[in-house]
């Protein structure tokens, strides 16, 4: 039995965080992510959950005592966004290095300056070198499901890394959604119980955690820790199995929509999937498709699956709702193109930076993009490789 | 009272081979914490001399659970180890009663720690703070804190042609924490190694946060020969540079009055890092210290036994 709700994507994971029941939650609160710790609040104060909830003085703190926490041997969840991950920066990849499998709710926001509170996803992006798998939600449900499932290939063996998962600031957080919820006890048989392989609170056995790691050790730790992110990929898609197994769910690398009826596809992540599947809706009504494949993992990065799929293709457009300041392009063109790379025939890859600050995608800028994608088909129009769209100039 | 013949006996979980500097007094705070412990401790260490030098992979020196994430968190850090200890006591998954203690440096506790530390203390986590203040950033090569003393020439606080060394006042970290309205704030130095030893104790046994600032002079940062460390340590107290003090419950409580209190060039002429006072131009940066000296002194003595917080 399952339960359907009417709730926020902020609710709906902090109601992930209550069926998780994390030992300690270390947070700060920050706009747009703050109702997660909010809520999860009241689930501590009225004795739901078994969490020691950790109320810290900064996003800096916050990732420091969830490191000291998950170090000392139990589960350990937080949530953020924009300036409060950019904070906790240095702790992200501390967190990563020492292989603790603590998972953080990022509520995607645009980083200062000027001060914005609402959705883009320069925040995420910005971590995306920071040893952590990333998750990527369009929905409160997908943000529910995927907080689940990262519980599981966060503490695999196999893993052991930090999981983030990523929804849209507002357009998610906020906004009221179908969420349908898992039994509590189906989610805790899922996730089982947590074994830490070296917790510090072993005073028997006493361990050092955070060595200094010169040119003689250094380079093998991070060789450990990239073939830790390779292998999370078939962990996460195991994972998803299950998943799919016990409740019916369909979770993956990405998500295709109208993928394979097409030879244009755009590729997106969080909440504008949602804005391009109603447009290729309102497309294939008229007779026409386009594709649309939806990217739930971008650490790591499925570079094999995606060249796998999207090789047929003719026009590729990638939307990046962070831009790389200097760069070629937004990070997820400059990834996609280089994957594409290789290849001795290859469709021609192109993209857009939208949506800053919570900037709209709206049905005009689809369709623009349509149309540049049917052009350069029909008529080898080649459209400029990134550009900024949803702005005025 | 703790006697001397019984300390080699305690258990010292603070091993041999580790590469702090030749008369470094940091493993004598670290040995004394171990020899005034009953308990299991867990450590958490800011970035810094300690930890840099006892935690060099694939080496440790530490037999007892030791953490290190960064320099400024080493309170944020423990306070997570604590959190998880207290979340699983409370199901009954650990029945232990274990000790939490953090070590920071002056640079990583009164400066960019501060913030850190500040809110580990003001939630209550039951941990004991242990700053080793050596009065500059030694580990990265003898910066400036701000806890170096008024007119100590440092690395960024050169003796220079116009301006002779540091020109500003230490921070009175101490106060500061005591300012938490916490249960217990002391000055220890390893040159009363028994009120050090009581100190520790006291602040392991009491529940909740307690803080311990101990001063620890610096071979290369200071410039004094190797065997002189608790030799200057004791000059620091004896000419009230460190008075050696504690806040109870509000309370404060001088330690220690020296008989004779001596000059503070009593405890300067023996450093490098104030040789430029001996200088004839800069004797008004030398009276500035001793009358900052003094004025310390005299505050303290007019709170000694009196609720100040």
């Amino acid at each position: 039995m399952t339960q359907i709700v009417a709730t926020t994507g902020n609710g709906a994971a902090a109601y992930a965080m209550k069926q998780i029941n994390p030992d300690v939650c270390a947070a700060y609160p920050i706009t747009p992510s703050t109702q997660v710790m909010e809520d999860f609040s009241e689930f501590v104060h009225d004795g739901i959950v078994n969490t020691n909830l950790v109320t810290v003085e900064s996003e800096h703190s916050a990732m420091s005592a969830c490191i000291g926490a998950s170090a000392a041997g139990g589960r350990v969840m937080n949530a953020t966004s924009a300036n409060g991950l950019a904070l906790m920066w240095e702790m992200l990849y501390i967190a990563s290095g020492m292989r603790l499998p603590i998972i953080l709710t990022v509520v995607n926001r645009a980083l200062s300056a000027p001060i914005n509170i609402h959705c883009d996803h320069s925040d995420a992006m910005g971590a995306r070198d920071s040893g952590w798998i990333q998750l990527y939600s369009e929905t409160a449900q997908e943000a529910y499901d995927n907080l689940i499932q990262a519980v599981r290939i966060a503490e695999h063996p196999d893993v052991l890394l930090p999981v983030m998962v990523n929804f849209d600031g507002f357009i998610t957080s906020h906004s009221i959604d179908r969420v349908d919820y898992l039994e509590d006890e189906d989610v805790r048989k899922f996730i089982g119980e947590y074994k830490p392989k070296l917790p510090l609170l072993d005073v028997d056995n006493p361990i050092s955690m955070g060595l200094l790691a010169l040119q003689d050790y250094y380079i093998e730790f991070k060789k450990q820790q990239q073939d830790a992110m390779a292998r999370a990929k078939e962990i996460i898609k195991q994972v998803a199995g299950d998943y799919k197994k016990q409740f019916n769910r369909d979770y993956s690398l990405y998500e295709k929509y109208n993928f394979d009826e097409s030879d244009m596809a755009i590729i997106a992540l969080n909440s504008s999937a949602g804005t391009i599947k109603y447009m290729i809706d309102s497309y294939k009504a008229k007779g026409i498709n386009l594709g649309l494949l939806k990217l739930r993992v971008f650490r790591p990065f499925p570079t094999e699956e995606l060249v796998e799929e999207l090789k047929s293709k003719k026009v590729i457009c990638v939307l990046d709702r962070s831009d790389s300041f200097g760069a070629q392009s937004g990070p997820l063109l400059a990834e996609i193109r280089s994957a594409m790379y290789n290849l001795d025939k290859r469709p021609f890859v192109y993209g857009k930076v939208y949506g800053l600050g919570g900037r709209d995608l709206e049905e005009n800028h689809i369709d623009s993009v349509y149309g540049e994608m049917d052009a350069y088909v029909k008529t080898g129009k080649v459209p400029p490789v990134c550009e900024y769209i949803t702005h005025r100039d | 009272m703790v006697r001397a013949k019984d300390l080699p006996n305690r258990n010292n979980l603070f091993t041999s081979g580790h590469r702090l500097c030749a008369g470094c007094p940091i493993p004598i705070i670290t040995k004394m914490l171990f020899m005034a412990s009953d308990w299991p401790l867990v450590i958490a260490n800011a970035t810094g001399c300690l930890e840099v030098a006892t935690t060099i992979y694939p080496y440790t020196s530490w037999n007892t659970p030791w953490i290190h994430s960064a320099f400024e968190n080493a309170a944020a850090t423990i306070s997570g180890v604590e959190a998880m200890y207290q979340s699983l006591k409370k199901q009954g998954k650990i029945n232990k009663d274990i000790k939490f203690v953090a070590f920071g440096g002056d640079g990583g506790s009164y400066d960019i720690g501060v913030q850190a530390l500040s809110g580990a203390i003001e939630r209550g986590h039951d941990f004991l703070y242990i700053c080793y203040d050596n009065g500059a950033y030694m580990n990265t090569g003898i910066q400036r804190s701000g806890a170096t003393p008024f007119g100590a020439a440092t690395t960024t606080s050169p003796a220079g042609k116009v301006i002779p060394g540091k020109s500003q006042k230490r921070k009175d970290l101490t106060f500061i924490v005591a300012g938490h309205h916490i249960e217990y704030a002391a000055q220890a130095t390893v040159a009363k190694w028994q009120d050090l030893h009581d100190k520790l104790r006291k602040g392991l046994e009491l529940k909740g946060p307690a803080f311990l600032n101990v001063l620890s002079p610096c071979v290369p940062g200071w410039g004094y020969p190797e065997d002189k460390s608790v030799e200057i340590s004791k000059l620091a107290v004896e000419t009230v540079m460190w008075p050696l003090y504690e806040i109870e419950k509000g309370v404060l409580k001088l330690n220690y009055r020296p008989k004779e209190i001596l000059p503070v060039t009593e405890f300067t002429k023996h450093q490098t890092r104030f040789r430029h006072l001996n200088k004839e131009s800069n004797k008004a940066v030398l009276e500035e210290l001793q009358k900052q000296v003094n004025d310390y002194w005299d505050f303290l003595n007019s709170v000694d036994g009196k609720r100040i917080v």
